[in-house]
């Protein structure tokens, strides 16, 4: 703060006011667009529809923070300090996204395996009993 | 030139002895720091709740469609996918652009400029929690979500929702029974144990209109919540075209009524301490204490920081919840 004059300042806040609005009504219109609530059964296909999302509000998030909490006007120490951290998040959002998919994918194959049909197999000399050493090394 | 070396001296010994102590290398004061580095730990926070809405949300073949979800507003307004919660988020940006401008003034040490503003903020901070309890009112009262149910699914399968006549016609027994001082009607199967499981009952909207003969093709988004008012309506029956085998209907993932009401009661709580801060900040400012200090109202500045945090964790609450 104090980097730019009163009057200028007050143009940057309704630049603001306006740029966060816009992309807002955007992003809303996007969905509703990409979702066929504007033209009935036209859809957008998700892997265009999702990153427009992503990217359109990325883009207020960097404009909050550089311009409204004046992230732009700090020293660059400051905001690295700050900001860098925040990769972290790169890593947890893959790796927890891959893990969810994961789980998804064995509740299908638990699914899949319940339908099977059981079939009783009961060869000759068949105790019952597991492996002798199977016992010894539990 | 005498001045010139002087000045280059004095900077240099400045520069390189930052180390010394009572020098501030990022230019900022302890405080405003602090709340920087506050306000990271908290967007951990929160990245760990939306994080984890991920995960699940990956974790399963459908989710609950926002644009289905949330279609309702107040004064009666259904089928307006998504409106109400865009005028939340422009009350949301409203109120940080309010907040800028009581900083702006704080700045400039000007006491009513700055008292005023922040009152249209909290104006703004306090319209919005309105406007969540609202909403949280509705998903409870009407829709009949909570923390562990969720009436909302998306269909994969394809089906035509039957009416209490074409099951009756399809072999199954009516049985009326007494619930909580309703009668419940639902069919059973001939033979199977009268247990919920086992129960089919005729699907109805949350306004309480009969969907049967509704429609649903494979991987289409349909809307599909259950009657409310008399929480009898659990499971619809409905046949598959295929092979006309009536069957009952599964709610959507379980998980998603807990992660909206943590994730935006979380949101919410950030926002009602900020207008009980943000009342505190405004009756110091009027009361003139900020001007002894002498800084700026360095404390209006530092909840400023905070107040815009409130706003960028929004933009992605609105993102995950509202809009993928």
């Amino acid at each position: 703060m104090g980097h730019l004059d009163y009057a200028t300042a007050k143009k940057v806040v309704f630049k603001g006011l306006i740029i966060l609005g816009v992309v807002t009504l955007a992003e809303v219109f996007v969905a509703l667009f990409g979702n066929g609530h504007i033209i009935p059964g036209f859809y957008v296909h998700k892997l265009i529809f999702y990153p427009v999302m992503i990217a359109l509000s990325l883009y207020k998030a960097y404009f909050i923070v550089y311009e409204f909490m004046h992230m732009r006007y700090e020293v660059k120490g400051l905001a690295m300090s700050v900001l860098l951290p925040t990769l972290l998040l790169v890593w947890a959002i893959i790796a927890f996204f891959q893990e969810g998919a994961s789980w998804g994918h064995r509740r299908e194959v638990v699914r899949q395996r319940n339908m099977e049909p059981v079939e009783e197999v009961q060869k000759a000399g068949d105790t019952g009993m597991l492996d002798e050493r199977t016992y010894q090394f539990q | 030139m005498a001045t010139d070396t002087a000045l280059d001296h004095h900077s240099d010994v400045q520069d390189g002895n930052l180390w010394e102590g009572a020098k501030e290398p990022f230019k900022a004061s302890y405080g405003k720091l602090m709340m920087w580095y506050f306000l990271l730990s908290d967007a951990f926070t929160f990245a760990g709740f939306l994080i984890s809405y991920g995960a699940l949300r990956f974790s399963v073949p459908t989710w609950p469609v926002p644009d289905f979800v949330f279609k309702t507003a107040p004064f009666g307004v259904d089928e307006a996918p998504l409106i109400f919660v865009t005028i939340m988020t422009f009350v949301l940006i409203v109120s940080s652009v309010t907040m800028v401008r009581a900083v702006q003034e704080g700045h400039r040490e000007n006491k009513g400029g700055a008292a005023f503003w922040l009152l249209l903020t909290i104006v703004g901070g306090a319209s919005f929690l309105g406007c969540q309890a609202w909403e949280w009112n509705n998903l409870i009262g009407t829709e009949g979500m909570t923390v562990t149910i969720n009436p909302f699914s998306s269909h994969t399968e394809a089906g035509v929702y039957l009416s209490g006549e074409e099951l009756e016609k399809a072999g199954l027994q009516k049985v009326e029974a007494d619930a909580h001082g309703t009668t419940a009607t639902y069919y059973l199967q001939p033979g199977k144990q009268d247990i919920p499981q086992n129960r089919f009952f005729v699907k109805a909207d949350h306004h309480g209109h009969s969907l049967a003969g509704t429609e649903f093709a494979i991987g289409g988004h349909y809307l599909i919540t259950k009657n409310h008012d008399t929480h009898l309506y659990e499971f619809g029956a409905y046949k598959s075209e295929e092979d006309g085998q009536i069957r009952t209907e599964k709610f959507g993932p379980k998980a998603f009524g807990a992660l909206f009401f943590f994730i935006t009661g979380f949101h919410g709580f950030h926002v009602f301490s900020g207008v009980m801060f943000l009342t505190i900040i405004a009756v110091n400012v009027a009361s003139g204490l900020y001007v002894k200090r002498r800084n700026g109202y360095e404390m209006v500045e530092k909840m400023g920081l905070y107040w815009h945090f409130v706003d960028l964790v929004w933009v992605f609450v609105f993102l995950v919840f509202y809009l993928l």
